[in-house]
């Protein structure tokens, strides 16, 4: 079985190795390890999953309702959103929703379609796992977390927000 | 105006940066076209025809003095000495270098401008009456609701990436001025009979290609949950909108399959979830943003009325003529609206030079709180004259050519850029208004046709609104040649109306000739001057019309464009 694909992974902030490898559905589970498995494989070998020792995140497409599966995978360390192509935001609705209606803790992987200037949406929206595009620049990467240091709108990150900063400085 | 405070303020000079250094990639080869593409329509910058486009954010429509005189400015040293009024109260430059544009960006922000989100798959330019803060109709300005809303849609970071533009408008008066039916989202501000503040909204809206009125989705939504209830909307339409085809992506494809029914009660679940959590608003966040909006000190009626304005109306009647079609009443007793045209003769709708955005400026500071507004309709606004300064305007307005006294009339015609500028249209649209206008330029003759709403646009995306046209023009490419497409009856006001089709398209060479039948039909059948076009064609409905246009032959079979 193959080590995880030498994709750079930008994690909360910092580059890491990347640990996880995403399988496909028809491929064998490794001895050990992480591996991001779809959502229907996950349903399909729940059991065989739980019992290999393994770390299992799971894939969802972006279509999944998460309300529907926020239960199911709360006790999973990762959940990976997908990015099909940069014009296609369904997945910073999940994210949310997942974060701040389901107070999902384990880390949101973003998978697909990654560059640079979506990083510090994304961030925002609760991803806070990035596997990069293999054209992108790592480090310059890193710089788009710093676009803003302030936001208009609450979401799921910590930024305090220009409505928050108003009132208490009102207080 | 709003001031920006500091906050404000920041995040306009980091998207200044942030611009910068995705042109510097693009530039460097590290970006592609089409991800420069989606990065740079989201700062209002388009590759046109011959050039950039870049179109710049008038909130609301409101400018001040100083960012007239920036646009003067911009006009001058970065175009060719013009600027454009927009259907949606931006203002566009035809001309920029895209090498520039950061430079125009960083020049903006220092007057508290931007292009942010004027373009692109995401939240636009939020929109107003133009009359907001000064008409008589109006329940109360509308305008801290709009700024408020801007606030929140600013890089909002959910709904970035929509699967179509999305655009939202706020209405509070008994005429809606705004076309809120026909927006994605349409505000109406009210009170409740227990008389409590809060909206009505109206969601599905829209023109282009598959006109739509929007649907009312809820009759009263409290003041404070303004925020959690568009959060609800956007995210079900960021969710469930189609992606899949451009031309059914609108959040109005998303109601209509779904049927309003079904929509609203995807909304209401939504913000069930949302509406008791960080987004409602507190009482303070909506004040402190009234509170940066400039306040105006008019006047005594006494003072600023002193009698010379109805001696002027008397003695002079070119002022008298100007007066009866330029101006609007204000609240405030003593002082006017008053419009300036951009519908000149041999002026391209909505355009503007250099030197009348710094002679409006002047205008501004000395008679109307330095302050002017854009309308949809492609004209401006100095909202608050005094009357006894309305004649020196006016005499300023003349030497300027923005004093042509055609507001709401025939040749107050708003269109889109069209061919000669954008690379979606199929025809042109300039050349067939010059040509309308010099048909009909007596103005006796305008004043006898009246209250007429012309809209033409050079493509199905509808940018002149023609389908809520009273007369519409839709130019469509018929075998590499330009032909027109006429619609009769629409209306975006409060009875808003779409358009109906009067059948075959017409040329080039016809079209401004069709439009005079159409004329011709209206003023033998009204029943008194005081009947306008509109109420006459909903009274005599097409028939007429029809035959005129086309005399008793057989309607051919369309080959054009499918809906």
């Amino acid at each position: 079985m193959s080590a995880p694909a030498p994709v750079t992974v930008i994690l909360d902030g910092r580059i890491v190795e990347n640990e996880w490898l995403s399988l496909a559905d028809d491929a064998a589970l490794p001895a050990s390890g992480k591996v991001i498995v779809s959502l229907k494989r996950f349903r399909a070998e729940r059991a065989a999953l739980d019992g290999s020792g393994l770390a299992i995140g799971v894939r969802i497409s972006n279509t999944e309702d998460v309300a529907t599966l926020a239960q199911e995978l709360s006790g999973q360390p990762l959940i990976a959103v997908e990015i099909p192509k940069m014009a296609d935001g369904r997945a910073y609705s999940q994210a949310r929703v997942l974060r701040e209606r389901y107070a999902y803790r384990g880390e949101i992987r973003a998978q697909g379609d990654v560059m640079h200037d979506l990083l510090f949406n994304m961030a925002r929206c609760g991803i806070n796992a990035f596997e990069l595009r293999a054209d992108q620049d790592a480090q310059d990467c890193l710089h788009a977390f710093a676009d803003f240091d302030l936001a208009y709108q609450q979401a799921a990150d910590g930024i305090e927000t220009v409505l928050q900063q108003r009132r208490r400085l009102a207080a | 105006m709003y001031r920006y405070d500091e906050l404000d303020q920041r995040l306009v000079d980091e998207r200044v940066v942030q611009f910068r250094d995705q042109t510097r990639r693009f530039l460097a080869g590290k970006l592609s076209d089409e991800e420069f593409r989606s990065l740079r329509l989201r700062n209002g910058l388009y590759i046109q025809r011959f050039a950039p486009m870049l179109r710049i954010a008038v909130p609301y429509g409101l400018l001040s003095s100083k960012q007239l005189r920036m646009l003067g400015h911009i006009a001058r040293t970065y175009d060719k000495g013009y600027g454009h009024v927009s259907t949606r109260q931006n203002i566009q430059f035809n001309w920029p270098k895209l090498e520039q544009v950061p430079d125009i960006l960083a020049a903006l922000a220092t007057v508290q401008m931007h292009a942010i989100q004027t373009s692109g798959n995401c939240i636009r330019n939020i929109t107003a009456d133009h009359l907001a803060g000064v008409a008589a109709d109006e329940l109360l300005d509308p305008r801290p609701y709009c700024e408020i809303t801007r606030q929140w849609a600013t890089f909002h970071p959910e709904f970035n990436w929509l699967p179509r533009k999305f655009k939202i408008a706020f209405s509070s008066s008994t005429l809606d001025r705004a076309a809120t039916k026909v927006h994605d989202i349409g505000v109406h501000l009210l009170r409740n009979a227990a008389g409590e503040l809060g909206y009505t909204i109206y969601v599905g809206g829209g023109l282009g290609r598959m006109p739509m009125i929007a649907h009312k989705i809820r009759e009263f939504l409290p003041e404070l949950d303004l925020f959690s209830y568009l959060e609800a909307i956007l995210r079900v339409y960021n969710r469930h909108g189609r992606r899949d085809n451009i031309h059914r992506a609108r959040i109005k494809v998303l109601v209509k399959s779904l049927g309003p029914a079904k929509f609203t009660e995807q909304v209401e679940a939504e913000w069930a979830e949302l509406k008791d959590s960080y987004l409602k608003l507190q009482p303070g966040d909506i004040e402190r943003i009234r509170a940066r909006f400039d306040q105006h000190s008019y006047l005594a009626p006494a003072a600023a009325d002193d009698g010379s304005y109805d001696a002027r109306l008397a003695a002079d009647s070119r002022f008298a003529a100007w007066a009866k079609r330029n101006l609007r009443a204000h609240r405030q007793q003593g002082y006017m609206a008053v419009f300036v045209s951009l519908k000149a003769s041999g002026v391209a709708p909505g355009d503007i030079t250099d030197a009348q955005f710094d002679a409006l400026a002047d205008l501004a500071d000395r008679y109307s709180f330095g302050e002017v507004r854009n309308t949809h309709d492609q004209n401006m606004v100095l909202a608050e004259v005094a009357k006894k300064d309305v004649y020196a305007v006016w005499q300023r307005l003349s030497e300027l050519n923005l004093a042509t006294p055609n507001i709401g009339l025939l040749t107050d015609l708003i269109c889109c850029p069209g061919l000669d500028f954008c690379s979606l249209a199929n025809a042109g649209s300039i050349g067939v208004s010059q040509d309308i206008f010099d048909l009909f330029e007596d103005l006796d003759y305008q004043h006898d046709i009246g209250e007429l709403k012309i809209k033409m646009s050079g493509c199905m995306n509808g940018c002149g609104h023609h389908s809520v046209g009273h007369i519409g023009i839709l130019g469509v490419d018929k075998h590499g040649e330009e032909w027109y497409q006429v619609t009769l009856g629409g209306s975006a006001e409060n009875d808003a109306t779409l358009g109906d089709r009067t059948g075959p398209s017409i040329s080039r060479a016809d079209i401004a000739g069709a439009v005079e039948k159409l004329i011709q039909v209206y003023l033998e059948q009204r029943e008194s001057p005081e009947e306008t076009f509109l109420d006459a064609y909903r009274r005599i409905g097409m028939a007429p019309f029809k035959q005129k246009l086309y005399g008793g032959a057989e309607v051919v079979a369309e080959d054009e464009v499918a809906a």
